[in-house]
């Protein structure tokens, strides 16, 4: 702060003397520095690149890849494009990511909790589980969970099963697969109609809460219009959903939904190392609520579960929200580690065989690097609004 | 007297709360539905640690000849053993090995008596291990002066090479974070922008597509005739990485120092460089130590991703000999040896920083 | 700012010492920089037994690690003056190209896109391999038209992969691709049966196979399905270094069909054969045209010897891997090894 300087300028101030001027001066050194750089770069780049007859450009894109991929979530053959091998990566990227985060955090809600228990044996279980996972790297985890279990499943016609329905083997989970015939639209409006009644009711229910202090049931009724209904419709629409079981064919199982090992070993990485992580983050978000707040809600005569989800949960959460976020984004970056053992995401079939096929390098690793950062920012920008929707509000 | 006023000892806690009995009653027996959860995760327990602990120890093999000793249900340690020059050392050739062995105790006598807060010259010994040390360990470690033969980078491997990695990325991000975290917070629009833009797109972006652009784009970025040697360039990578996390670190500090420290070096009349380097910094820095060595842990784990450009860390050398046909399926003696051996570092460091923070949580964070 | 200077020197003193010896000298000739390094740099394979692996003290050998040493012993007359660079399927033709390596001798495909848009020259073939099926004995099949429907685990980053896709398709059959990073990973998923058949050149399915805890529960079938000729690259733009490292593999070429040995050499000098004579140095001046010393070829076949015993000692009849000559044979025992004469 220089407002006393300021109303007595010395005489004569020399320029470089003056903060401003200084400031400016080495922004604009900053910026031309920065601007040189990427601008050799770019030169040296394009230079390299004309000099060593390296293509360039996006045409690539609408040229035939020529290769398969393993898991597909969208129709894919080897006779499409390498734009379309973008998307399938993609694709199989945030099924990926989205999977694991969703198992992360049951898990590590769970473990967290377990982390408080008052059951001795179970705290010790959970510190252990916590100590164990994050402090062993993460590929290492995905190369056992893949190598090392793998090694020691059964081979397809030795499979492990459950009920002839449900099989394990090295190379995968099988399960039976829902085929919906003409009638299960019905069943899915009849479990849309539920679910969009259990959200009225419990804004009824609030709404009474609040003006009346007695509230609804919830719970029953809810679990009733989502379960019951669809099952009501589905018996009466005459059974439309019928079960394609696996079965041995060849080489493989046919049939069925399978989970296969590339996926299923790099979910459970995935999740086993970043649910430890979540566990010490919900462990002290729990911690975080002040011991009077608990001791406050009992005074007050709630029981101990309205005190948890009333006054505990929301108040932990807001401390618990940000570094969630970014486990969240640690996931999604993690999961790039799929390369190591396969499993086709972004990384692998889009950084990994296409930039091989074509060589094309720069316009890859920026296009891969860019789907990056929009993920990146999407998750934060959508954990922001929720964390402004749980946030003191202080009247 | 009145027979009321007289004392009476305090009667005993009632049996059932006392001993070990008692101990297990409150801990693991309170209700029903607690004792329920006893049962299952004891019986989990035994059900699966027994197992892991015969074949882990009892039924293993720890010394023999060769493979053929191997011949129990049990792990193979002598695998492990046989093999560990290799995991240690990589390629890097057996008559040098000395050199990376000076480097490692010189590595051990500057760190390890940092966790005791009483050892004498603690303080020299680590700057010690911030400074010379890393230049007496490249000149070591790489050979081609003073007489010393030089050994290429693609020689080294294992253990040390993992060190290396850490150790150097560490070493250059922090001082590169700092810069960063300034710019972050510096009343500079341009400066504030170019060092913000920086560190968001370095955080967003996965490791490995880093390392691979290090490996594979940037010598394209290098005009003709230029080149680093892969190592370096992973490096290069591991660093630019580390960095932003760095500086996210740093910021963290910055902004947990009273303003009225700002304006104190401000009132002396110090320009920013010694404002920041004599009155800021020290007192930010010292506030994130546990953050920064936190930010070592994950870069620690995180140098195993290398293996993936085709250096042999300590996890690729182990992944490149479980193949070996001479040893049959020691894939998972492998693993948990490697598990181990990161277990232990990233342990041992996290207990360190959680103990730092109690010791530094003197208050000073503005809440 | 003093801190500032200071921080920023030390970084940089790190920084100099590390890239110290990195900076190539200007001059555009890739001779001249090798000479003057004092050592030529070769991209080579990691680990593939018979083309370019480590031995347990980390000696390199194969076929490809062969090609290189006469390369150096062209040049200094010491097969040992060869730095190898290993290096993944993915990074092989950036390090050629960003001029990280001389000469990218590692298993490395001939084909139209390679030679036109990655900026590299192939300079010959140094082993005509072609896309085989590695599957356990278990299984039951004796040709690749039964593997419809089976999971085939590939290497990231080659040719085999197109192929592989294009072979499934042209036969109608359906497939899973496993598609792992180094042969490494590949023959472990193998191993583990997580997939049914390996694919990759023929020569490497026979290294890979003894690397199998059991190889006789496994064999490659009879379908070649690609061609796969495999030779050395060099950058695009350095004429004298192309014809120097194509004429290092046609002089080991020659010397097998004129019976010039690395027993024999040194008697050879003096043999009535002109052509003998040429390719020694003892008369002409050869080596000059390609800015080598005349001797060139006496020393590239005394220290590393013809394409005969480069070859029977790595992959041959004294290896492990026990392969045929084939189509590797010369053109004069019905093979497809021909070299142009030196003249």
């Amino acid at each position: 702060m220089n407002t006393t300087t300021d109303t007595t300028p010395p005489a004569r101030r020399r320029p470089w003397r003056d903060p401003r001027v200084r400031a400016l001066t080495f922004q604009a050194l900053a910026l031309a520095a920065v601007v040189w750089f990427g601008w050799t770069l770019l030169d040296n780049t394009l230079t390299n690149m004309a000099e060593r007859g390296i293509s360039t450009g996006f045409g690539f894109l609408d040229e035939p890849a020529g290769f398969g991929i393993l898991i597909t979530l969208i129709p894919y053959d080897e006779t499409m494009t390498y734009g379309r091998t973008f998307l399938v990566g993609l694709l199989n990227t945030l099924l990926v990511s989205g999977l694991g985060i969703a198992i992360a955090t049951v898990l590590g809600f769970t473990v967290g909790i377990a982390r408080l228990s008052s059951n001795w044996l179970i705290a010790k279980l959970a510190l252990a589980y916590i100590e164990i996972f994050r402090n062993i790297p993460l590929l290492l985890q995905i190369f056992f969970w893949y190598f090392a279990v793998l090694q020691n499943l059964p081979s397809p016609r030795q499979s492990v099963t459950v009920g002839e329905a449900v099989f394990v083997n090295n190379r995968g989970l099988y399960l039976p697969e829902p085929i919906f015939q003409s009638g299960a639209g019905w069943v899915a409006a009849a479990l849309a109609i539920g679910i969009a009644a259990t959200v009225v009711l419990a804004r009824l229910a609030k709404r009474r809460q609040d003006r009346t202090g007695r509230g609804l049931p919830v719970l029953w009724p809810g679990l009733t219009l989502i379960i019951g209904l669809p099952a009501l419709v589905y018996a009466l629409a005459g059974t439309p959903i019928t079960w394609q079981l696996p079965a041995l064919q060849g080489f493989n199982f046919r049939g069925g939904m399978a989970v296969l090992p590339e996926l299923a070993a790099l979910l459970t990485a995935l999740a086993v190392y970043t649910a430890a992580f979540i566990a010490e983050i919900v462990r002290s978000g729990i911690l975080s609520v002040d011991p009077g707040q608990v001791e406050a809600a009992r005074a007050l005569g709630l029981r101990p579960r309205l005190t948890l989800r009333l006054v505990v949960i929301p108040q932990a959460m807001r401390v618990i929200i940000p570094p969630l976020t970014s486990q969240y984004l640690n996931l999604t970056k993690n999961s790039s580690l799929a390369t190591a053992i396969g499993y086709p995401d972004l990384v692998a079939v889009f950084m990994g065989t296409t930039l091989n096929q074509t060589g094309q390098a720069v316009e890859i690793v920026a296009m891969t690097m860019a789907v990056y950062l929009v993920i990146s920012l999407s998750i934060s920008s959508l954990m922001n609004v929720y964390n402004r929707a749980v946030a003191l509000k202080e009247r | 007297m009145s027979a009321a006023s007289e004392h009476h000892p305090d009667l005993p806690p009632p049996r059932r709360q006392l001993g070990v009995l008692g101990w297990l009653r409150r801990n693991l027996f309170s209700t029903w539905y607690n004792s329920l959860l006893t049962l299952l995760a004891g019986y989990l327990l035994v059900r699966y640690a027994i197992p892991v602990i015969n074949w882990a120890l009892v039924e293993a093999r720890f010394a023999g000849a060769d493979a053929s000793a191997c011949d129990t249900e049990g792990a193979c340690w002598l695998f492990v053993r046989e093999r560990l020059g290799f995991f240690i050392y990589g390629f890097y050739p057996e008559a040098l090995r000395w050199r990376v062995n000076i480097v490692f105790v010189l590595l051990a006598a500057a760190f390890a008596p940092q966790l005791i807060e009483r050892f004498p010259g603690r303080r020299w010994l680590g700057l010690f291990g911030l400074t010379a040390f890393p230049v007496i360990a490249l000149v070591l470690i790489r050979g081609g002066v003073l007489g010393l033969e030089a050994v290429p980078t693609a020689d080294w491997g294992g253990l040390m090479l993992t060190l290396v990695l850490a150790y150097g990325g560490i070493f250059a991000a922090l001082p590169v974070g700092t810069v960063l975290a300034l710019g972050r917070r510096s009343d500079m629009p341009v400066i504030r922008g170019l060092s913000v833009v920086f560190i968001e797109v370095w955080r967003a972006v996965p490791l490995i597509t880093v390392l691979f652009m290090a490996s594979v784009m940037l010598p394209l970025f290098l005009p003709e005739g230029v080149n680093f040697d892969k190592l370096l360039r992973a490096l290069i990578g591991i660093i630019m990485f580390q960095s932003a996390y760095m500086a996210e670190v740093v910021r963290g500090g910055l902004q947990a120092i009273p303003r009225g420290q700002y304006e104190a070096a401000d009132a002396l009349g110090l320009g920013y460089w010694r404002k920041m380097g004599l009155v800021i910094l020290p007192q930010a820095l010292k506030l994130v130590i546990p953050g920064i060595v936190n930010t070592f842990i994950s870069l620690f784990k995180d140098t195993s991703l290398v293996l993936i450009i085709g250096l042999f860390d300590l996890l690729g050398t182990v992944q490149a000999t479980i193949i070996d046909p001479a040893w049959s399926d020691v894939a998972t003696e492998g693993y948990v040896f490697v598990a181990a051996v990161f277990w232990v570092f990233c342990f041992g460091l996290s207990r360190y920083s959680q103990d730092l923070e109690r010791k530094l949580d003197t208050g000073h964070r503005e809440r | 700012m003093k801190r500032l200077v200071s921080l920023l020197t030390s970084l940089g003193v790190v920084a100099a010492l590390a890239a110290s010896a990195t900076v190539a000298a200007a001059d555009n000739s890739t001779l001249a920089t090798v000479k003057e390094r004092g050592q030529l740099i070769c991209g080579v394979n990691s680990g593939l037994p018979g083309f370019s692996a480590t031995d347990a003290d980390g000696n390199w050998a194969g076929l490809d690690v062969d090609f290189c040493r006469a390369v150096a012993a062209a040049i200094f007359d010491d097969p040992q003056k060869v730095r190898f660079v290993p290096l993944t399927a993915k990074e092989r033709f950036t390090a050629l190209q960003s001029g990280e390596i001389d000469v990218l001798s590692r298993n490395t495909t001939w084909t139209l896109t390679r030679d036109a848009s990655l900026g590299v020259n192939f300079a010959g073939t140094t082993y005509y391999d072609g896309q085989g099926f590695l599957v356990k004995k278990s299984l039951g099949v004796d040709s690749a038209r039964q593997l419809s429907g089976a999971t085939v685990c590939v290497l990231a980053g080659t040719t085999t992969e197109l192929n592989l896709a294009d072979y499934f398709r042209k036969n109608g059959m359906e497939y899973n691709p496993l598609v792992l990073e180094n042969s490494d990973q590949t023959i472990s998923a193998f191993n583990a049966g997580r997939c049914d058949v390996l694919t990759s050149d023929q020569s490497q399915l026979n290294a890979l196979r003894i690397k199998l805890p059991e190889p006789s529960a496994a064999k490659v079938l009879p379908e070649v399905i690609s061609k796969e000729p495999l030779g050395p690259a060099v950058r695009q733009g350095d004429d004298q270094w192309y014809d120097i490292i194509k004429w290092t593999l046609f002089t080991l070429i020659n010397a097998e069909e004129l019976g010039v040995n690395s027993n024999n050499v040194a008697d050879m000098q003096d043999a009535d054969n002109p052509t003998i004579r040429r390719m020694l140095g003892s008369s002409g001046d050869m080596g000059e045209k390609l800015g080598l010393p005349a001797d060139f070829g006496t020393r590239i076949i005394k220290h590393v010897g013809n394409y005969a015993e480069i070859y029977r000692r790595n992959v041959g009849a004294d290896s492990p891997l026990e392969l045929e000559r084939g189509v590797n044979a010369l053109w004069t025992d019905g093979g497809l090894m021909y070299a142009p004469p030196i003249r």
